[in-house]
């Protein structure tokens, strides 16, 4: 399909200008909206070139939602699940793929169903769990009438209870177990040359020390994929954040931009709203940018 | 170093098939021993035995006469060249060869002196710092060959090392393997597909077919006497002609019918067999007595310099001759095949030798 004719030369360049019009539109109309003041984003029809109040509204929005400390909540938040899922994940490959053990096969495809139950789906329970993590063991307790003959024996009520929630263990934790990242590692962890592996045990390389020192410095890029991925996957968390912190100080930017959408009757302020909208952007995008090298080489080769 | 014993080792997969059938190898101090035979004949197998990276079923393999059945591959003091070098791709060459010192806790002076010495033996002190993505592939053959001397072990292993370069570096590494062991006197395992590399390097030979050994033997001896018809077939280029006889009124006779015309060695002999130089190609109809005589129509002739090998039909079959120099015959020619008859091997039904 190398055919070259200046016909096909200009169907497949508008094409492509149509499908980036349509994907840049959106983001367009954020950043002239952001730009304009409360009398002129409201006219209808909205104005299509820029106007003057862009920094200023940058600075309302900034102040009216407490960005800062939201932004920081948020990078914590992102880069801690970022950095979970792929710990987790690479060690969960490597369990599957490196080890012989009963049920290896059985465990991993209970880690690849996962993939059909995501975070909306298991919210509620998720959430009891985050509540009180002890919580399965207090039933369990209650159901086998241990904790009622543990009453009787020492007089003393069992109630276990430990919270997570409004924490930054409460945001990331329930978040990072990853099917996608355990079978991005484990396909990876399959084109690894036998003889590579049999070399560094020759070499006198235990387990621990072959996955520290040969496979992960191989597998540096994937980490950059699935890391950038789950970064951007985690920014924009709307959900979780939203039910996990419900004091304000622990909320993320993402959640907290609802704080300038303006409500019914309030002050029509889109302009601000759209000025914060940009703020919250901008981090992932960094990442995407500085990460597009490595991400892309992890996505589509293996290094030779 | 070290001696290595083999005592009736076994290899069962757990599928049940069964890789290695019992094989009992002594390989004395010093020694180069090769493993050769057709893919799949458990040669690789055995080789993975000794290295540790496949559990022994039955049997033992010792070396240095401790029996090293439960010993892990890192503690059983050997170092393995692999086929594809499987250097460790993002280390430097240094690295590459250093890992497993630096594993076994050696301090770091020492290891900076031994891996500089080995990369100096190897020619490849130039090359220390490089990727081994950034080497050519005799390069990395001498890195994976530094990696395994540099760890100073009792044994060495080599499976297939040569396989994966061109035809004239092979020739030279050969060389260069042959010596360095025999300069480090260091006791090696060797195991090719290539019977020439098998019978260039060895000093004890092992031919080895179905999990089972045919033969072992200095490669002379087994060239010149093969205890099997297998293994007349397999080791020499081109390989020995085999004949089947068959027992006529007036003796045994070639499939053709053609009388061979004296008795054979042994009675029990239902192949004959002689190596491609070891009978003359004459146009001459005199034949002289107590000798084997075959017409033959030549097929091809191929010309390879020094010597040149006439395909032809002969008794029945196709049998390959080996002459000096530019051949006189053209393809379709008449000729005569004559063999001494001491020169002649002589293989039981089963395919032992006999007589």
């Amino acid at each position: 399909m190398v055919e070259r004719t200046p016909i096909l030369n200009f169907v497949t360049h508008l094409v492509l200008f149509i499908g980036f019009m349509l994907a840049v539109a959106p983001f367009v109309i954020v950043a002239i909206a952001a730009s304009h003041n409360l009398k002129e984003v409201n006219d209808v029809p909205m104005p299509l070139l820029p106007g003057g109040d862009f920094w200023a509204n940058i600075k309302t929005a900034w102040i009216t939602a407490g960005l800062g400390p939201k932004l920081l909540n948020s990078f914590i938040f992102a880069a801690g699940v970022a950095a979970g899922k792929v710990i987790i994940s690479a060690l969960t490959a490597f369990s599957i793929v490196y080890f012989r053990y009963p049920g290896r096969t059985l465990i991993f495809w209970l880690i690849f169903i996962t993939l059909m139950l995501p975070l909306e789906v298991r919210i509620v329970p998720t959430y009891a769990v985050a509540a009180n993590v002890l919580s399965p063991y207090q039933a369990i307790l209650d159901v086998t009438g241990l904790s009622w003959l543990i009453e009787k024996i020492s007089g003393v009520q069992v109630s276990l209870s430990l919270g997570l929630l409004n924490s930054y263990t409460g945001l990331i934790l329930p978040l990072i177990a990853t099917a996608t990242g355990t079978f991005l590692y484990r396909q990876f962890f399959l084109t690894v040359p036998d003889e590579l592996t049999e070399a560094a045990r020759m070499d006198g390389a235990g387990a621990l020390r072959f996955f520290i020192d040969i496979l992960l410095p191989l597998s540096r890029t994937n980490m950059a994929a699935l890391g950038t991925i789950m970064f951007l996957w985690a920014w924009n968390q709307y959900l979780w954040p939203l039910l996990v912190t419900t004091d304000p100080a622990h909320a993320t930017a993402v959640t907290e931009l609802k704080q300038l959408i303006p409500n019914v009757g309030g002050i029509p302020e889109w302009n601000i709203a759209m000025a914060g909208t940009l703020i919250v952007m901008l981090p992932p995008l960094v990442v995407v940018v500085a990460m597009q090298r490595w991400f892309v080489r992890g996505l589509i080769a293996t290094e030779k | 170093m070290a001696t290595v014993d083999l005592k009736d080792a076994k290899k069962v997969y757990s599928s049940g098939v069964e890789a290695v059938k019992g094989v009992s190898i002594a390989i004395p101090d010093k020694e180069l021993c090769v493993l050769v035979g057709p893919s799949g004949c458990g040669k690789s197998t055995l080789l993975r035995m000794i290295a540790g990276l496949e559990t022994i079923s039955s049997g033992t393999v010792a070396i240095d006469g401790k029996i090293v059945n439960a010993v892990g591959p890192a503690e059983r003091d050997i170092a393995m060249v692999f086929q594809n070098y499987a250097l460790y791709p993002h280390m430097k060459v240094y690295d590459n060869m250093a890992y497993g010192l630096r594993n076994r806790g050696t301090p770091k002076d020492e290891i900076d002196s031994r891996v500089r010495s080995t990369a100096k033996v190897l020619e490849l002190s130039a090359l220390l710092d490089r990727r081994p993505r950034e080497l050519s592939g005799g390069q990395r053959q001498r890195v994976a060959m530094g990696r395994a001397i540099v760890r100073n072990p009792k044994v060495f292993l080599f499976d297939e090392p040569l396989s994966n370069l061109d035809a004239k570096l092979r020739g030279q590494m050969r060389v260069e393997i042959k010596n360095l062991q025999r300069t480090l006197g260091v006791t090696s395992i060797y195991v090719t597909h290539d019977q020439l590399e098998a019978m260039t390097l060895a000093d004890i030979l092992v031919v080895m077919n179905a999990g089972l050994v045919e033969q072992i033997g200095a490669p002379l001896d087994i060239y010149e006497a093969p205890a099997s018809t297998f293994v007349a077939s397999f080791i020499g280029a081109p390989p020995m002609n085999l004949l089947a006889l068959t027992g006529g009124l007036s003796g045994p006779t070639l499939a053709d019918g053609t009388a061979i015309g004296f008795a054979p060695a042994d009675t029990k002999a239902a192949t004959l067999g002689f190596r491609p130089e070891d009978a003359d190609v004459t146009f001459n109809a005199k034949a002289p007595s107590g000798a084997l005589v075959l017409p033959a129509t030549v097929e091809a002739v191929e010309p390879v310099g020094a010597e040149s090998f006439l395909h032809c039909a002969a008794g029945g079959v196709r049998i390959v001759m080996r002459v000096a120099g530019r051949a006189a015959a053209r393809p379709g020619d008449q000729l005569r095949v004559v063999a001494r008859a001491e020169k002649l091997h002589w293989f039981d039904k089963t395919g032992k030798r006999v007589g």
